[in-house]
């Protein structure tokens, strides 16, 4: 892992950019940024663009990267594809008029002041190849209309930058013509990735959920056990036992979730959290080992191979019959859901329209696509007084909320997660108006660059969240930041012990079972992180 | 290519554009060239590159719905949803476009971020909304004015928006308040991209350019109206056998006359091939455009094609025993 600078170093920004034109400008790779690539024989298993018949294991910072010989026709050809598929693509590489309104609000450049790192410079990236390779004016003037040719030193440049952008979409709230930046690096991902240029924090996920059923290669039984291991603490914390089901037919509903809740510290806390809530409200459910992965990380590789990981989960669905699913807390796996499942695979005429079992809800909103978020669930819960709450449970709790990047700007689910946490818990503040709700910060570690090898980055792009943290922190006393995402809950805890040492991270779900009262409960001394409830203070 | 060379090519360019009309002016067989065949050019390049641009995105599908939503999400019932920021309905995108042509709604919601002592402070800024909408707003206002020139009996509504235009009557012509919102506000636009470092990096050349050329046509209209006179009567005659198929170019205009027209047609033979056509395609951004409507509705992506699953039998072959051992159901023993 490359070194990471000191908290008063990585201060030390300079939103200044150099003077020049960025085309002269060498690539300066720096070690702690990028992330390592993916190895041809994963991509391989995955059917996916393997580079074993034509070159190397390359690295970023090789000046020889052995390519096929017509990575160059691939990369164009892919490329004219992509532009003749998607208006979005077309369309943000025509209107930019580079008004700079989304240069400040990437937290990538925030946190490193890195010029490159503006949005419209990523994007500028791919749009000056579009302009040189694509449109006539830039064939003929040439660098005066921005455009230059496709070189091996333009792909490196792409690479390096194309894979520090979270796709995070905060710079599209602000674009006066919605451009949304985000779409143009899935893209130049996606168009990479004919090379075989991914990276491997990401292909190695890919590939296992592929077969495996999810991300973290848990098989069947491995899965089933990190369930019964939150069995056993929550027997112990709670005092009461009780046995979910797996794989059933016939049940009502079928519930999936990202599997970083069940493996990683502090998700698997949320997990219990899931497990309570469902068992105090005696739901007909199941889990299964076959669709258990919500998350999709084949979106950070392509189209088609997110397509092939998520479809599991509607096939999954059918085979057991249930009625309709319940998704769990997870930032990019509610974008793909939101965005995309449906019509890749609908329509979806196997399940029923969602109705929640308890209530007699309709969740219209989720009319044909047949899913519903857990916070929708669970507002609608709380709101018919379904669940018997103790909120002062969450007492020694000062809870400020994280706005995962996509359910806030790709779904636009702001209201259900702050109604859950203020029913649950009596100290609720917000974190500063300029860095919640679609203005959210990113945490800085998605859509896959959660390695380690890229840690700096991280870092960095985690400041602009950590800094707001800190407001609230200092001023109101918060020690708990909650969110709706795995992904956050495994990349805000690092970021966090960085900049907020002592706030810990949670679920939401995890608070709604620290106040639930469950039937037949012991003395409940202690919360579900096994920590005494009158003097509990959150992890360091 | 340096900020300098883009500066100076296309302060080059309009500057050329201005000599060149301003040398044709003295040459009366030219004239003809400059008062009819380069303005209809102009206008039939401008007309045709504009629908070429528009069809050719409407080529390209919009396979997935990808609006981004800056509100609350139709859900509960008892939950507010925020109908133009996260549109449910058509009429909700028909009011998010509104918003976003006519009030910048985005530009408006601009943040600057500063550090101030190890803290990132980040506050609304309205300048560059301000700006632009000043700019925008002229510029639309200027041209209904010109109308006047185009036919004949003038309809009311362009008078009357000359009236409200020149209400400071200040000095005779009266100032039009659009006329130096016009100037200033361009004026605003090319010097943040000079002065502000970020802007400077990311400017190119073609944005420069279009500043130029607008600036040159604000000028050249303004001294045409206060200080170099052209014969208006004369003006108005080429305008209306223009506009109406019947173009003839009267005797003594006045060459400052020509670089207008040679300026502004130059804006409107380039706009289809530059980013100028944000004004279009603002109106196809499938970032706005969208309702968010992909739970509650199917939609149908024309090139979709199924996928390879790898599918349950697979997996239940290859993780059977383990499965029975754990006590997870399997659907052949
Ligand atoms: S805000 Fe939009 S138009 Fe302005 S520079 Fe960024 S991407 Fe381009
Ligand atoms: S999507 Fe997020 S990470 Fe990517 S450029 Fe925009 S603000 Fe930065």
């Amino acid at each position: 892992m490359a070194n990471i600078p000191k908290y008063y170093e990585s201060l030390n920004i300079d939103f200044k950019p150099p003077r020049g034109n960025w085309m002269d400008r060498p690539l300066n790779i720096k070690p702690g940024i990028y992330c390592y690539p993916a190895r041809p024989e994963v991509l391989k298993k995955a059917g996916m663009n393997d580079r074993s018949d034509w070159g190397k294991y390359w690295v970023i910072e090789d000046e020889d990267w052995e390519l096929p010989d017509d990575w160059k026709e691939r990369f164009l050809n892919k490329m004219r594809d992509m532009l003749g598929k998607y208006r979005t693509f077309k369309i943000y590489m025509d209107i930019c008029v580079r008004c700079g309104a989304c240069a400040d609000k990437c937290h990538y450049f925030l946190g490193s002041g890195d010029p490159m790192n503006m949005p419209v410079m990523r994007a500028e990236l791919l749009r000056s190849i579009y302009r040189g390779e694509f449109t006539k004016t830039g064939k003929i003037l040439g660098r005066l209309a921005g455009a230059r040719k496709l070189t091996k030193d333009a792909l490196r440049q792409l690479w390096y930058y194309m894979f520090q952008c979270s796709e995070c979409r905060r710079c599209s709230v602000f674009c006066p013509y919605g451009i949304d930046t985000a779409e143009i690096t899935i893209m130049g991902r996606e168009i990479m990735n004919e090379l075989g240029m991914n990276i491997a924090w990401i292909q190695e996920s890919v590939t296992k959920c592929l077969f495996t059923g999810n991300h973290l290669g848990l098989q069947p039984h491995t899965y089933k056990e990190c369930v019964d291991t939150m069995l056993m603490d929550i027997e112990d914390n709670v005092g009461i036992s009780f046995e979910p089901s797996w794989n059933r037919k016939g049940a009502e509903i079928l519930f999936v979730t990202p599997s970083g809740d069940v493996f990683a510290d502090p998700g698997i806390f949320t997990l219990a959290g899931y497990l309570l809530l469902f068992e105090h409200l005696g739901l007909d459910y199941t889990w299964s080992t076959y669709a258990s992965e919500g998350g999709d990380f084949g979106y950070f590789t392509a189209n088609e191979v997110a397509k092939r990981m998520n479809g599991k989960i509607y096939a999954e669905a059918k085979r057991l019959g249930v009625k309709w699913i319940l998704g769990g807390e997870c930032g990019h796996m509610w974008r793909v859901l939101n965005q995309y499942m449906t019509t890749w695979h609908g329509p979806i005429d196997f399940l029923e329209e969602p109705v929640s079992p308890i209530t007699g809800t309709k969740f219209e909103n989720a009319k044909a696509h047949k899913m519903v978020h857990i916070m929708e669930f669970t507002a609608d819960l709380i709101k018919h007084n379904k669940l018997k709450l103790d909120p002062s449970r969450n007492d020694r709790l000062k809870v400020t909320f994280h706005d995962s990047c996509n359910p806030s700007r790709g779904m636009g689910l702001f209201e259900e997660p702050r109604y859950v946490i203020k029913s649950v818990c009596n100290h609720f503040y917000e974190m500063p108006e300029n860095t919640i709700r679609e203005q959210t910060y990113c945490c800085g570690s998605g859509s896959g660059l959660n390695a380690s090898e890229n840690m700096e980055l991280r870092l960095r792009g985690g400041f602009p969240r950590q800094n707001a943290l800190r407001y609230v922190r200092e001023k109101y006393g918060v020690n708990m930041l909650a969110c709706i995402c795995a992904i956050d809950r495994a990349a805000l805890p690092p970021a966090a012990q960085y900049w907020n040492p002592d706030v810990g991270v949670c679920g939401v779900t995890e608070l709604v079972a620290n106040a639930l009262i469950m039937e037949g409960e012991g003395p409940r001394t202690h919360n579900l992180r096994g920590f005494e409830i009158a003097t509990w203070e959150p992890e360091p | 290519m340096g900020v300098k060379l883009s500066l100076g090519v296309s302060l080059g360019a309009v500057l050329a554009i201005v000599l060149v009309a301003l040398v044709g002016a003295q040459v009366s067989s030219l004239q003809p060239i400059f008062g009819i065949f380069v303005p209809y050019a102009a206008f039939v390049i401008f007309i045709l590159g504009f629908i070429y641009r528009v069809v050719d995105w409407g080529r390209s599908p919009v396979p997935y719905r990808i609006p981004t939503t800056c509100g609350q999400q139709k859900t509960l019932p008892w939950i507010k949803n925020d109908e133009i920021e996260n549109p449910s309905s058509t009429l909700g995108v028909i009011g998010r476009m509104i918003l976003e042509i006519f009030a910048f709604r985005s530009l408006f919601r601009h943040t600057k971020a500063e550090m101030a002592s190890g803290n990132i402070v980040c506050g609304g800024s309205k300048w560059i909304w301000l700006g632009a909408l000043a700019f925008h707003y002229s510029f639309l206002i200027i041209a209904i004015r010109h109308l006047r020139l185009f036919v004949e009996p003038v309809p009311a509504f362009v008078n009357g928006l000359g009236i409200v235009d020149g209400m400071l009557q200040i000095g005779v012509p009266e100032l039009y308040i659009t006329d130096v919102l016009l100037l200033a506000a361009v004026s605003y636009l090319l010097v943040r991209r000079l002065i502000v470092p970020k802007m400077r990096y990311i400017s190119l050349a073609n944005d420069y350019f279009p500043l130029f050329l607008i600036l040159g046509i604000g000028i050249s209209g303004v001294l045409m109206r206060y200080f170099i006179r052209v014969d208006i009567v004369s003006v108005k005659e080429l305008a209306v056998g223009l506009a109406s198929l019947h173009p003839t170019v009267p005797e003594g205009i006045g060459a400052i006359f020509f670089v207008h027209v040679a300026l502004v047609s130059t804006l409107f033979a380039y706009f289809p091939f530059s980013k100028l056509m944000h004004a279009g395609g603002v109106f196809l951004s499938p970032g706005r455009n969208l309702a968010n409507t992909n739970r509650a509705k199917m939609h149908v992506n024309p090139w979709e094609y199924p996928v390879k699953i790898h599918p349950y039998e697979d997996y239940e072959n290859e993780f059977r025993e383990k499965m029975k051992n754990a006590g997870i159901p399997v659907e052949r023993e």
